[in-house]
């Protein structure tokens, strides 16, 4: 085969040695395919409730009627809890976001595999299209639980102001979090599987039914610092059930570690992307 | 003459466990037991191509040869593991028509769907909404869901989706049996006015007759490896010599 001389005077769209670095490259892409991840969120929220009488009015009595049923089962036991069904309802919110669409983030990639091996897209598409379902989710399921703050008289002040800043930070965290899955699971579909469990034991180990005091003085702090959904539950719970800021032991470690694992889940991401191609 | 596509040396190399190893804990047993064996296999070795404006290419070979992983490696789904891939112009890769709809959605929604993951705006979707759906003659229904849809109208809607903006390169991997044979000659009347406003063409077929109709070049691909490449009666009496 001869060699084809290097050609200088033609201006190509695309060439696979001038790439940019991956990490930038994709997020470029992805603000590219801006439309299409309006267009993967749009189609998940129609598809889920096309064919139910009370469409999307279901996201905002799903969380009530599961704090319903958690505020029967555990209001007794909780009782020193003040205004426990507010207490439960901000934690599972906030809760609900992050394991749902961590669990649409790994599910898309999976579909999305399909269309992977045949045209290029972006692939974040599908982890920051998860995320975008989660927040309109979660925006619409905020009518709900500040109506029940007002109803069990939780103070409510300008903190709440603060309450874009600690879904900004939860959001960050779910998508970082959500990149780093999606990667693992094309290396080993059993993540999939796994994580479901790993999600529930989760959520059993975050104080969201129950008030961090419950747990046993001497090893309270580790068994809350060293989980991140901790911080970010308690940044999002803060303004709405305290009326209150998160204290600065909150919000620093909470902004970091948001902050630290959208990067790494990123590049993580978008390094391995390359490669996805040939394990499809 | 412009250069539209360029591969320079490419090549694609799967590399993978030979035992499929399927869970983390198979695969940290097999570390362990170092019983984890790599087998590389190339798709595809040193290929070089120069494809200019208006070209029509038909690559022809057997099953495995690497015809479709070269089609992926233009359509910019495979990175390649070695070698330079450069290309001008947006490629539509016109495989696999409909991939990406989604049952539950309308037909109209489902324009948009598929448009964006083309790589189109939304507001370049709009302006070609109506043209889409006259095209895929699907008239009142595009408002219903697409699960009502016949997989004739599914495959219509696709191809009209995918061909209603004319590619710089088009890719196309078998000639399309969509639909009646009446909407059958639409679409070549389509493809057949993209070549004649110079969108450069990639044809994969096993069909020899077709390729003689269609193209001005051919190359054989054999097990990842440009076999011979030159005029299309060359190329094609070369391969049905060996067949």
């Amino acid at each position: 085969m001869k060699k084809l001389q290097p050609i200088q005077d033609v201006e190509f769209t695309y060439d696979s040695q001038q790439r940019k670095p991956p990490a930038l490259e994709e997020f470029l892409d992805a603000i590219k395919y801006r439309d299409l991840i309006y267009q993967l969120v749009r189609r998940d929220i129609i598809a889920r409730y096309k064919r139910s009488a009370l469409g999307v009015f279901w996201t905002m009595l799903q969380p009530l009627g599961m704090m319903l049923v958690m505020a029967i089962v555990f209001s007794t036991l909780f009782h020193q809890v003040e205004g426990y069904v507010a207490y439960v309802l901000s934690g599972l919110i906030a809760w609900t976001f992050f394991a749902q669409t961590t669990s649409a983030a790994i599910f898309q990639i999976v579909w999305g595999g399909v269309l992977i091996r045949r045209i290029y897209i972006p692939m974040t598409s599908f982890s920051v299209s998860s995320i975008g379902t989660g927040m309109v989710n979660l925006v619409l399921s905020l009518v709900p639980l500040l109506i029940i703050v007002l109803i069990v008289g939780r103070p409510i002040t300008w903190a709440l102001l603060f309450l874009p800043v600690a879904i900004l930070l939860l959001t960050a965290f779910t998508l970082g979090v959500s990149l780093i899955l999606s990667t693992m699971t094309i290396y080993f579909p059993d993540v999939r599987e796994m994580y479901q469990i790993i999600i529930q034991a989760w959520m059993y180990l975050t104080p969201i039914v129950y008030p961090t005091n419950i747990i046993p003085e001497t090893y309270r702090f580790w068994f809350l610092h060293l989980n991140p959904m901790y911080y970010m539950i308690s940044m999002f719970r803060a303004p709405i059930y305290d009326g209150a800021l998160p204290s600065l032991d909150i919000f620093v470690p909470g902004a970091l570690i948001s902050l630290i694992t959208l990067v790494v889940g990123w590049i993580y991401f978008a390094v391995k992307a390359d490669e996805f191609a040939y394990r499809l | 003459m412009k250069p539209v596509i360029i591969l320079d040396n490419i090549s694609v190399r799967y590399r993978a466990p030979e035992v499929k190893v399927g869970t983390f804990k198979e695969y940290a047993i097999q570390i362990l037991k170092r019983q984890v064996r790599i087998k590389e296999f190339n798709a595809l070795s040193n290929i070089n191509l120069q494809v200019n404006e208006g070209e029509t290419i038909g690559i022809v070979g057997r099953n495995g040869a690497g015809k479709s992983t070269l089609l992926k490696v233009v359509s910019r789904v495979l990175i390649p593991t070695e070698g330079r891939v450069r290309l001008r112009g947006w490629v539509s890769p016109l495989l696999e028509l409909g991939a990406g709809f989604h049952p539950e959605l309308t037909g109209r929604e489902n324009i948009f769907l598929n448009g964006t993951l083309l790589g189109h705006k939304r507001r370049e979707v709009e302006t070609r909404l109506d043209e889409i759906i006259e095209f895929a003659e699907l008239g009142t229904f595009i408002d219903s869901p697409l699960r009502t849809f016949s997989s004739g109208m599914i495959a219509r809607l696709g191809f009209s989706i995918a061909t209603t903006w004319k590619p710089d390169i088009l890719i196309l991997d078998e000639i399309l049996a969509v639909g009646d044979e009446n909407f059958r000659d639409k679409c070549n009347a389509r493809i057949e006015y993209f070549r004649k406003e110079g969108t450069t063409t990639l044809l994969v077929s096993h069909n020899a007759d077709n390729i003689e109709a269609l193209c001005s070049r051919a190359i054989w691909l054999d097990h990842g490896e440009i076999k011979a490449s030159g005029s299309v009666q060359e190329i094609i009496a070369q391969y049905q010599h060996v067949q």
